[in-house]
């Protein structure tokens, strides 16, 4: 990830700030611009979604990308957000707890860094609900 | 000056290494070193997160326990010896995370185990000369202890932040008294992965000296003892040094107790003291008065007077209390501890 590209994604990364459409009720995860039911009826604008959800389906990563060789394995999961949008996410949590259905909550992660010398890129993961980290 | 404490948040990682398990790889005597240090395991961070991320955490959960808004905060101080990086502040990846961007300042700390302290007392002015309504100051590390070191028993991982403002206080912050004089004990040179230490040195000349010398300077401040106070908590590098310190300047077991968090925690740094403070917070009621004096190797140490007030009861259950976050952790092995911590380079 390029460092103006984290730039610019960095308060959704940060705090999992979409966007609401106020004329269809959708929201969108990463935050859309235009509405892609309403179109250009559509009235957007963002929200910060309250960081709950539960497991879609998830799989175990083993054989990383170079990126993410140091936290294999690791599990990467699909979470559908209480609101409704969906994305993809790592999970942190001993791989015996994670099921399909279970419910968690974001949580303030390093997401990677380009080198030992190169920028830092924080953003959201997310632990199981009842934990309390 | 009517400061104190709006709101407190605590964050530790899960995993813990024990005493035992580091001394086996280095061959050294396990019971000797927990009986020398009164400490038993330490914090391990996971393998993402860093002094950032745990400052945001413990940052979050001060917002959300006295359900604050984040734009109100005027100020952000992250203390820590462990910045991830060496120029570019931590402090703004917290105001970004906390929502308290743009409209603020902010400013990284660095005084060893007492940066966070120092920010507390930087809060404390802007707040007081009417500057902020709301500051918060954090003391976060990750730190470093190189292998084999004595350090490596002790050096831990966790972060603790305090929202100081002059309305719905938890705790008035009665006075506080600074004592600082350049001492080489402790230093970390720029680019050099551990701190290097005065071993015996650290003791008398910094931590005894320094400490004693600030807790009797604000009792004679404010002309208080220390059975004027219902706890007192100081900055702990390991068990030994509090109990002590305690003793000498005439506090009961009793009333350090509760905020000895070191035993089953390790040397959170720049967390250390204010770890114990916020394990205090976790079970005061009102009226209750607390000690606090903090220790930064260079050296200096900041003392404060606390006072609860009945506003401590109606956030206390907002955000986890120290005991939780202490509780059902996950003990690693050192080669899994040297793979959190980054000590094998691949």
């Amino acid at each position: 990830m390029s460092v103006p590209r984290f730039w610019r994604r960095l308060k959704n990364l940060y705090n999992l700030i979409g966007t609401h459409c106020g004329k269809c009720g959708g929201y969108f995860y990463p935050p859309r611009n235009m509405c892609p039911i309403c179109r250009r009826n559509g009235i957007i604008n963002p929200i910060k979604f309250n960081g709950a959800g539960l497991v879609v389906t998830y799989t175990i990563v083993h054989t990383s990308a170079k990126d993410y060789s140091k936290l294999t394995p690791y599990i990467l999961a699909i979470i559908k957000l209480d609101e409704g949008p969906r994305l993809t996410s790592q999970v942190i949590c001993d791989h015996s707890d994670i099921h399909i259905g279970m419910r968690v909550k974001a949580a303030f992660r390093k997401l990677g860094e380009e080198s030992d010398k190169g920028m830092i890129y924080y953003g959201t993961k997310f632990v199981p609900m009842e934990s309390k980290v | 000056m009517n400061v104190g404490i709006v709101s407190y948040g605590a964050y530790i990682p899960r995993y813990r290494i024990r005493v035992e398990e580091i001394a086996k790889v280095w061959g050294a005597n396990a019971h000797s070193i927990i009986d020398g240090l009164m400490v038993f395991e330490k914090s391990v961070p996971d393998i993402d997160e860093d002094t950032i991320t745990i400052a945001v955490e413990a940052a979050r959960y001060a917002i959300n326990r006295a359900n604050i808004n984040p734009e109100k905060i005027g100020a952000i101080y992250t203390g820590s010896e462990s910045h991830p990086y060496a120029v570019k502040p931590s402090s703004t990846v917290v105001a970004e995370a906390v929502g308290a961007t743009p409209h603020l300042t902010v400013a990284d700390f660095e005084f060893a185990c007492k940066a966070g302290t120092a920010g507390i007392q930087a809060c404390m002015g802007m707040v007081g000369s009417g500057m902020v309504e709301l500051g918060m100051a954090i003391g976060s590390d990750v730190s470093q202890g190189a292998p084999g070191d004595a350090l490596e028993y002790t050096a831990a991982a966790g972060g603790v932040a305090y929202i100081i403002g002059n309305k719905d206080l938890v705790a008035n912050i009665e006075s506080t008294y600074s004592f600082t004089t350049d001492t080489p004990d402790f230093w970390r040179r720029e680019g050099m992965p551990y701190p290097e230490h005065g071993g015996r040195f650290t003791g008398e000349p910094g931590y005894f000296k320094h400490v004693s010398c600030a807790a009797q300077g604000l009792m004679d401040k404010m002309g208080t003892r220390p059975s004027d106070y219902n706890y007192a908590v100081f900055h702990q590098p390991n068990g030994k040094f509090p109990t002590r310190m305690a003793k000498m300047l005439g506090f009961q077991n009793e009333q350090i107790k509760q905020g000895l968090v070191v035993t089953h925690l390790g040397n959170t740094y720049s967390g250390s003291c204010m770890m114990g403070l916020a394990a205090i917070l976790d079970i005061a009621k009102a009226g209750d008065r607390i000690f606090m004096t903090s220790f930064g190797s260079g050296a200096g140490s900041d003392a404060f007077s606390f006072k609860v007030t009945d506003r401590i009861e109606e956030i206390r259950n907002g955000a986890p209390s120290v005991e939780k976050l202490l509780a059902d952790p996950i003990y690693i092995n050192y080669a899994t501890y040297a793979r959190h911590k980054g000590k094998i380079k691949l």
